[in-house]
């Protein structure tokens, strides 16, 4: 019960996941990365559209196929899974996807959906005592108790990633990888649920990868930051530290694109260059054709992530 | 395309919806203007889809309307399901909030996009893959030329919303939808994506509804900036002074909202 508290929940190890088409290279959208959540902390993911957040999000819930790597939680390696039932103690993994529209069955009520996880916790012996009802959980996030007799199609996008939520938070996870999460709520609603999920890793000691690309709410709610780019971890750090002192070029360029609510009308600034596919990625540093600091060698040099926490040859020793 | 005055392509005025024996829309006002970009804000479930929903004619079955949605003065209320789906897609077009309503699973993307533009646009085969790839590129998809023979599960989810948005931006529509088009992007993405609407609304005209909750974006680019809540909106005025000097409760407790809000 009480594991060390010194081990990672969730270590992921020179994880690379490829995705296989006829006829073409294979596209390595996660290409190796390093990654840990530990018991109790929030760690933030960001980085491009079609980076390989996601797949990494999958693979660490044992959904798509490791091609090299590994990926341990409490101390177990994660599988891929082709048997229907996923292992026992794996159920203490929950993800809300990206999608709430795919991930919610459309032909049964929202209250029965958050049953079943409720039901995966004490199938794991988590006491009666400490489960809750569906009813309890809708309120938690935000919707009225008599959603539960109400079908998913019924509602609108935001409360549809809050049934997610309650659905995930209803199996008491230890580890909860939560892909774009809260991303269609509006900002209030965005603040309560946020916090929710905060209150639920600091509380009960779980983890939670939470998967944004809205960097107030991850600033709001992550203790540690990584930024991804084109499959690679290019910074990782407390938050706070990232954000005052971002180093990596990317990161940069990440922050500076935030727009502002100040009415002003300012459109933020692209990033120069094209989006890098995956499938065909540049040589050396993978930011190198886009990096507005790219000097000589940037362009064969793959540079690795040292240990102040950022891949670029501007920090190299 | 206009010079100032204000000739409304689209007008909304007291839209109302009831289903399934709720009060879904209260009557709804919002009008749109060539060239020019209104944002849409409000509370989760507060009936921004369904305003847009309406606009195309897509409501869920059961649904009944009241008021008026003028398209250059026709209103599309009174349309028959026939005549709608001429409008839908050529004049006006929807990028849903849910990518994957507008991406048919079994479809390669070349093949949504290029039947879309043979049939509306009746161009030959070699001009609409030509213009899909211009499309995919416009919406920074990678290799835009291979992508089209890709399914939508192949890309991710912030790809699949714009390739949704390319699609809707095919026929060159008079008017456009956007359910947060932006939502499953990382900012600078989303700026390439805003800044590639904006564009169009100021050389081709496009009007645009910009359903968003991100105020940071709404700033950036409406003009106009209309919010709503339980069902009706509560607040409508020109983007500077709904952002800086907002006159609703409800407004104001958006903007307070904002996680670390730079104050005017
Ligand atoms: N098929 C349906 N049957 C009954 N009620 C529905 C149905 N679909 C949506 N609703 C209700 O209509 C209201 C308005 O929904 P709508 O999707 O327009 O909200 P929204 O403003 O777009 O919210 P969000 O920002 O969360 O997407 C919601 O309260 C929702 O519960
Ligand atoms: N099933 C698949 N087959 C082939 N390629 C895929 C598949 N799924 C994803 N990809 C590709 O892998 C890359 C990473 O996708 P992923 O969904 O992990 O990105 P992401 O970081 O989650 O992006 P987003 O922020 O847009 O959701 C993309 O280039 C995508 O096109
Ligand atoms: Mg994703
Ligand atoms: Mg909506």
């Amino acid at each position: 019960m009480t594991p060390d508290p010194t081990a990672p929940l969730l270590s992921v190890d020179d994880l690379v996941v490829q995705y296989h088409r006829p006829g073409a290279p294979p596209t390595r959208a996660v290409a190796g990365v390093s990654l840990q959540v530990r018991a109790g902390e929030v760690v933030g993911l960001v980085g491009e559209s079609g980076c390989g957040k996601s797949t990494l999000a999958r693979a660490v819930c044992g959904l798509t196929a490791l091609a090299e790597g590994r990926i341990t939680y409490d101390g177990t390696p994660v599988r891929p899974l082709r048997v229907r039932r996923r292992e026992l103690a794996l159920t203490g993994i929950q993800m809300v996807f990206q999608d709430p529209y795919g991930s919610l069955n459309p032909r049964r009520r929202v209250g029965s959906q958050i049953a079943d996880g409720i039901r995966t916790a004490a199938g794991r012996g988590e006491s009666a005592a400490e489960l809750t009802t569906p009813e309890d959980l809708l309120t938690r996030v935000g919707l009225p108790a008599s959603a539960a007799e109400r079908y998913p199609q019924e509602f609108s996008g935001g409360q549809r990633q809050r049934i997610a939520i309650a659905r995930a938070l209803g199996a008491r996870p230890r580890l909860l990888v939560g892909d774009e999460p809260i991303s269609a709520l509006d900002a209030s609603a965005q603040l309560q649920v946020a916090t929710l999920m905060r209150s639920l890793a600091v509380e009960s000691g779980a983890g939670l990868l939470f998967i944004s690309h809205d960097l107030s709410v991850v600033r709001l709610i992550a203790d540690r930051i990584a930024v991804m780019y084109l499959g690679r971890i290019v910074e990782t750090g407390p938050t706070a530290e990232v954000w005052a002192d971002p180093r990596h070029p990317y990161t940069r360029a990440l922050l500076a694109a935030v727009p502002k609510p100040d009415g002003a009308g300012v459109l933020p600034a692209e990033l120069p260059g094209d989006v890098p596919d995956p499938a065909d990625p540049p040589s050396g540093c993978r930011f190198h054709p886009r990096c507005p600091q790219a000097f000589d060698g940037c362009d064969r040099e793959e540079p690795q992530l040292i240990a102040g926490g950022v891949a670029c040859r501007l920090y190299a020793a | 395309m206009t010079d100032g005055d204000t000739v409304d392509v689209l007008r909304i005025s007291g839209l109302t919806l009831d289903l399934g024996g709720a009060r879904i829309l209260g009557g709804v006002d919002l009008a749109l203007q060539p060239g020019r970009i209104h944002g849409l804000a409000g509370e989760s479930g507060s009936g921004k889809t369904m305003t847009g929903l309406a606009t195309l004619g897509l409501l869920p079955p059961g649904a009944r309307t009241g008021g008026r949605i003028e398209l250059e003065g026709t209103d599309l209320l009174t349309l028959t399901p026939r005549q709608l789906a001429v409008l839908r897609g050529r004049s006006v077009s929807m990028v849903f909030q849910d990518p994957s309503t507008s991406l048919h699973p079994m479809l390669s993307i070349g093949h949504q996009l290029t039947d879309h533009l043979r049939h509306h646009l009746k161009l030959n085969r070699k001009a609409a893959k030509e213009r899909a790839v211009d499309l995919l590129t416009q919406v920074r998809i990678p290799n835009p030329r291979e992508a089209l023979g890709r399914y939508p599960h192949q890309f991710s989810g912030g790809m699949r919303q714009r390739i949704a948005i390319a699609i809707a931006l095919a026929c060159e529509p008079k008017v456009l939808i956007a359910d947060e088009p932006t939502t499953a992007l990382d900012v600078t993405v989303q700026a390439g994506v805003l800044r590639l609407l904006r564009g169009l609304c100021d050389d081709l005209g496009l009007a645009v509804l910009l359903v968003t909750h991100d105020l940071g974006v709404m700033s950036a680019i409406a003009d106009e900036v209309s919010v709503m809540r339980h069902g009706l909106v509560v607040e409508t005025g020109p983007r500077g002074r709904v952002l800086t000097e907002p006159q609703h409760e409800y407004t104001r407790q958006l903007l307070d909202a904002l996680p670390g809000r730079s104050t005017v």
